[in-house]
């Protein structure tokens, strides 16, 4: 057996009983030691409550995770001081999924197979939630997603442990889009970022002009992480638009911001961008952005009750003003905790049962559950960047688009799912 | 497309070809004399433009900012080339490569853990944030010109500084032959570090100098990098007029695609690279250590 | 061999034998580690870093651009077993082949040029790679990753397995790194593998024994993107889905950081740098959140330190102290 591996001299170094010996040692204090590792595999029956929460701590959008983290522990403290879920604590497990799809899902596998967690939320990128729910689904743990994304809610993606408080694209060019059609004039020009984020956003503003007849005068696709957009300006200016829509997300959409004033572009045409990020305000600057207008789910200035009671609660514990992530985070884990009482079991069928078709307010406006894809139908505001050099009084809000009656949302039908039905699939009998 | 919105594409494509040419002149100084791949430099890049953001922060002074941070990242490079790469000469070729690929993600970490993981706002000195009314409707920023204009400038002092200073000629020299410089009796050490100084002040002005056109935060130098490196290679390593050329060959194609087919834009300069190094396999002006 | 210590005797007893302990080490493995996702996560990119070793360590070229063979792999089993077959078998073969077929592309076009040369192009190659499969979304998913591989059984003499309990798993990976480790050792114990060491040591003198260095290094390279791309298909049903982030050149870094922590031209040396590297960034991303300055440090002594990895260093203490030469040296 060993001749063949050693060609070299008769002595191999180690006789056969020193092997033997060693080996016996190494496995024997491994196993010893191991067993002192070997967690349970499965979710435990007493203690804690346990929700996993994976978010890009490290990496661009930290500022944003930072307050998913902070939106989340607001609303595990208020639910733990009013008694708990099922009457026991609820702990949150933060992991780093250091805004990388595998590690996601990777962080997912632990939190489910070593840490036993019984309920999911977290993710920023959309792409990352997707692949955090496929895992979720794998082992029937129900997942809160409280970010943007189209796909979550469509098939095949979506299942019965699939649940999305935030906006999708869909809703928010659906409700800005009809905002700046009634506001400005007819020509738009999109200048989209080449991924799914950009492609969604674009797609839904078109969809909207179409009803209002606008004039689609072009587009300019960049790739994801341009630096500089000096290239696309050319183009956009011989097109002559009344609005130009920055398709983008973040460090992209600084850059274009900044560039696009450089150039002069504002006094010629209107921006507007889908989503307005405070990140993205505060890194490019009041000059920048002053005057851009844009979507959001939430600003901390609005004026609803339930609104002041969320940032004043906020600010007590954190000592800053929330986000709109730290938003959705709050209201999305307090939605998926208060259906485990509700329907007073981890039951997966139960807590969907619980929470289809229920209307709440918890921090923003009426919000209500839709059973076929347990998407969150809310209403979207229009800010607009202030020219103050602030640390959190950016924006001013200059409209509401309300979001009653499925009129933001696509169809039951569009993403794929049965209208008179509550969503089922993906169940599994555990 | 008219004749008008062409020629302006072509001038963005020379404003973005000039980052690409200050990089690439640091990344291929030091390679040519160290031959050393030095994977920091899209950190040093971003470094510069941290700097930057430090030095305006106390001083108030964007122009005072311009001449510090280089010069603060020529003297970290100093440190660096002394301290972490000295070390490594005589081993295998790829080591210097693999310790400034690992250092890249300390000088990373060490800015998000000083100054944040978000974008640090950072605008152009209100001397020139005019637009410049060129061609008509086409309003260029005074900016970007001024970057052109820097950049031309530095081309000409390296060439100066190369082609008439006897320590310039000593650098050409031991590009050519090392081993006969040093018989002469000169400390090629030294000649190194000081080189491995100059590239690194080079990136950081690359970097002060790009902060207002684009966003300050710290993964700003990874996508250079790579940009980068096609660039040189294009180019041919260890070629200064190599780097200017292929510099600008990179940003006008670059914005060149953008105007014709977007998509393309990122994937263009690896298909040129993959073309020229096919064809000639040194890159345009590359000869074994030859700085010109 | 008497002045010899105990610890010394196994350190040479395992590199005489590297594969036993492999196999005997792995089968306990991952009942010490925290979780066994853990555990599966490292032998996958141990297998990784072994196939680009075999570049590397084996052949001395330094590769930028691995990342190209495992997302290639990992994107054929997904697509494979998405689309066409759902059939594991069938998937990772297809993965261990498409590895081999671009590498014999690619490496066709970079293996004439040299070192840092070599490193550039193929960096470069790869990123063309990974922007491709960026905009062919209807392939690939594009950004979003391909999602929905399906969880097909393993059908292996008509018994049909899950093999995605994670113990399972786990084993059904530990299977193939076995069969790839046969089949490396019995090509590098070959007259082939031989070669290959001495075109790493002296091209010019290996040309001079009349060896077609150039054939021998693109062999080699072909090799080491077959099993680079057999790793990503095991990583693809790993994950149940392939992100965007398999092809992008970090990808082909974190494998070149691993394979030198390890130590280069053996075979423990990448699973003990993919373990390393793994469970520290495991660790230490629960602790804090700057903990890529601590493996940035780490990889950084170990180039001006310990070049010869973690093993090698093992392996060179081990020989230190030793008065008489050995009848033939180890390599």
């Amino acid at each position: 057996m060993s001749e063949e591996k050693n060609e070299k001299g008769q002595d191999k170094g180690l006789d056969r009983r020193t092997f033997i010996k060693t080996t016996g040692i190494v496995t024997g204090s491994a196993l010893l030691g191991g067993f002192h590792f070997v967690r349970r595999a499965h979710a435990q029956q007493t203690g804690p409550i346990k929700l996993g929460f994976p978010i890009p701590l490290t990496g661009p959008y930290a500022f944003e995770a930072k307050d998913q983290q902070a939106g989340a522990e607001l609303a595990i403290a208020q639910i733990n001081a009013a008694g708990g879920v099922l009457g026991r604590k609820v702990e949150l497990l933060v992991r780093d999924d250091k805004l990388k799809a595998d590690e996601g899902a990777r962080r997912a596998k632990e939190l489910i197979e070593s840490e036993g967690v019984h309920l999911m939320s977290g993710i920023l990128a959309a792409h990352i939630q997707l692949a955090v729910n496929e895992q979720c689904k794998l082992q029937g743990i129900p997942y809160m997603s409280i970010s943007q994304s189209n796909e979550i809610t469509m098939r095949p993606d979506n299942s019965i442990y699939t649940y999305h408080e935030a906006l999708d694209p869909h809703q928010t060019t659906q409700a800005v889009g009809e905002y700046v059609a009634k506001k400005y004039k007819k020509r738009w020009y999109f200048l989209t970022s080449d991924y799914a984020y950009g492609w969604q956003m674009t797609d839904g503003f078109r969809r909207k002009g179409k009803e209002y007849g606008i004039m689609d005068v072009g587009e300019s696709k960049h790739p994801l992480g341009t630096s500089d957009f000096s290239a696309y300006i050319p183009r956009i200016l011989a097109a002559k638009p009344d609005v130009l829509f920055v398709d983008n997300f973040g460090k992209d959409q600084i850059n274009a911001i900044k560039q696009a004033t450089d150039f002069g572009l504002k006094k010629k045409m209107q921006l507007v961008c889908p989503i307005l990020l405070m990140s993205s305000r505060l890194g490019g600057g009041a000059e920048s952005f002053d005057g851009v207008i844009g979507g959001c789910s939430f600003y901390w200035e609005m004026n609803h009750p339930t609104a002041k009671e969320f940032v004043a609660a906020f600010q007590k514990m954190h000592g800053r003003s929330p986000i709109d992530y730290a938003g959705y985070a709050y209201s999305g884990i307090k939605e998926l905790l208060s259906a485990v009482n509700r329907a007073n079991s981890l039951d997966a069928e139960a807590i969907a049962a619980a929470i289809e078709g229920r209307t709440y307010d918890n921090y923003k406006g009426n919000q209500w559950w839709r059973p076929c894809d347990h998407q969150s139908q809310q209403d979207v505001f229009i800010i607009k960047s202030k020219k103050e050099k602030a640390q959190y009084d950016v924006f001013e809000i200059i409209a509401k688009v309300s979001g009653d009656k499925e009129r933001l949302l696509r169809t039951c039908t569009e993403v794929g799912q049965d209208p008179n039905k509550p969503i089922r699939s993906g169940l599994i009998k555990k | 497309m008219d004749a008008t919105a062409l020629l302006m594409q072509l001038f963005t494509g020379l404003s973005l070809g000039m980052l690409y040419v200050l990089l690439a002149l640091g990344l291929s100084i030091i390679f040519g004399l160290l031959t050393v791949v030095n994977f920091a430099h899209g950190a040093m890049f971003m470094w510069g433009a941290y700097a930057g953001v430090s030095v305006i922060a106390l001083t108030g002074n964007f122009w005072i900012a311009l001449i510090v941070a280089p010069l603060v990242i020529g003297g970290y490079g100093l440190i660096v080339e002394r301290g972490l790469i000295r070390p490594l000469y005589g081993r295998d070729i790829n080591y210097p490569l693999l310790l400034t690929f690992g250092l890249q993600f300390i000088m990373l970490e060490i800015v998000r853990i000083f100054y944040g993981t978000s974008d640090q706002p950072f605008k152009a000195p209100d001397l020139l944030s005019m637009p410049i009314e060129i061609f008509g409707t086409f309003a260029f920023p005074s900016y970007r010109l001024f970057v052109i204009a820097v950049t031309i400038i530095i081309c000409i002092v390296l060439w100066v500084f190369l082609e008439k200073t006897n320590l310039g000629m000593i650098i050409r020299a031991g590009t050519r032959d090392p081993l006969m410089v040093r018989a002469l009796g000169i400390d090629m050490g030294r000649i190194w570090w000081l080189v491995f100084g100059i590239g690194s002040a080079l990136a950081g002005l690359g970097g002060i100098l790009a902060a207002p056109i684009r966003s300050v935060f710290p993964e700003m130098g990874i996508t250079m990098l790579v940009e980068c490196f096609v660039v040189v290679v294009v180019g041919g390593m260890g070629s200064l007029s190599g780097a200017i050329l292929s510099g600008i060959i990179m940003g006008e194609a670059s914005a060149i695609t953008t105007l014709f087919y977007p998509q393309m834009a990122d994937i263009v300069i690896f298909l040129v690279m993959a073309v020229v190094l096919l064809i000639r396999p040194s890159g345009l002006f590359g000869r074994a250590g030859l700085l010109e | 061999m008497e002045n010899q210590t105990w610890w010394r005797r196994l350190v040479t007893f395992i590199s005489n034998y590297p594969l036993y302990f492999i196999f005997l080490f792995f089968i306990i493995f991952p009942f010490i580690v925290p979780y066994k996702a853990l555990a599966t996560q490292i032998i996958i990119w141990g297998l990784f870093a072994l196939g680009f070793n075999i570049c590397l360590g084996y052949t001395g070229m330094l590769s930028f651009g691995h990342a190209a063979y495992f997302g290639v792999g990992a994107y054929t089993t997904g697509v494979v077993l998405i689309r066409l077959w759902a059939n594991i078998w069938f998937g990772l073969f297809a993965a261990l082949f498409m590895g081999g077929i671009l590498a014999l592309v690619l490496g066709f076009l970079c293996i004439k040029r040299k070192g840092i040369y070599f490193a550039m192009l193929t960096l470069a190659f790869a990123q063309l790679v990974y922007f491709v499969a960026f905009q062919w979304v209807d392939l690939t998913g594009g950004d979003n990753g391909l999602r929905n591989i399906p969880a097909a059984p393993l059908n292996f003499f008509g018994l049909s397995i899950n093999i995605y309990s994670p113990l399972n798993f786990y084993f059904f990976v530990l299977f193939f790194v076995f069969l790839s480790l046969l089949a490396l050792n019995l090509i590098l114990q070959s007259p082939f593998g031989h070669v290959l060491q001495a075109v790493r040591e002296n091209d010019q003198r290996a040309r001079s024994c009349g060896y077609e260095t150039t054939n021998v290094r693109w062999l080699a390279f072909v090799i080491s993107g077959a099993i680079s791309g057999l790793a990503g298909g095991l990583y693809a049903l790993y994950l149940h889905f392939v992100g965007i982030e398999t092809l992008y050149w970090m990808t082909s870094g974190q494998v070149v950081m691993m394979t030198l922590l390890g130590g280069m031209g053996s075979f423990i040396g990448p699973f003990i740098g993919a373990g390393v590297f793994l469970y520290l960034e495991d660790v230490l991303s629960n602790i804090t959140q700057s903990w890529m300055i601590f493996l940035g440090v780490i990889f950084v002594l170990c180039v001006l330190f310990f070049p010869a990895g973690i093993w090698g260093t093992i392996k060179g203490l081990s020989t230190r102290g030793k008065k008489e030469l050995p009848a033939s040296s180890a390599p």
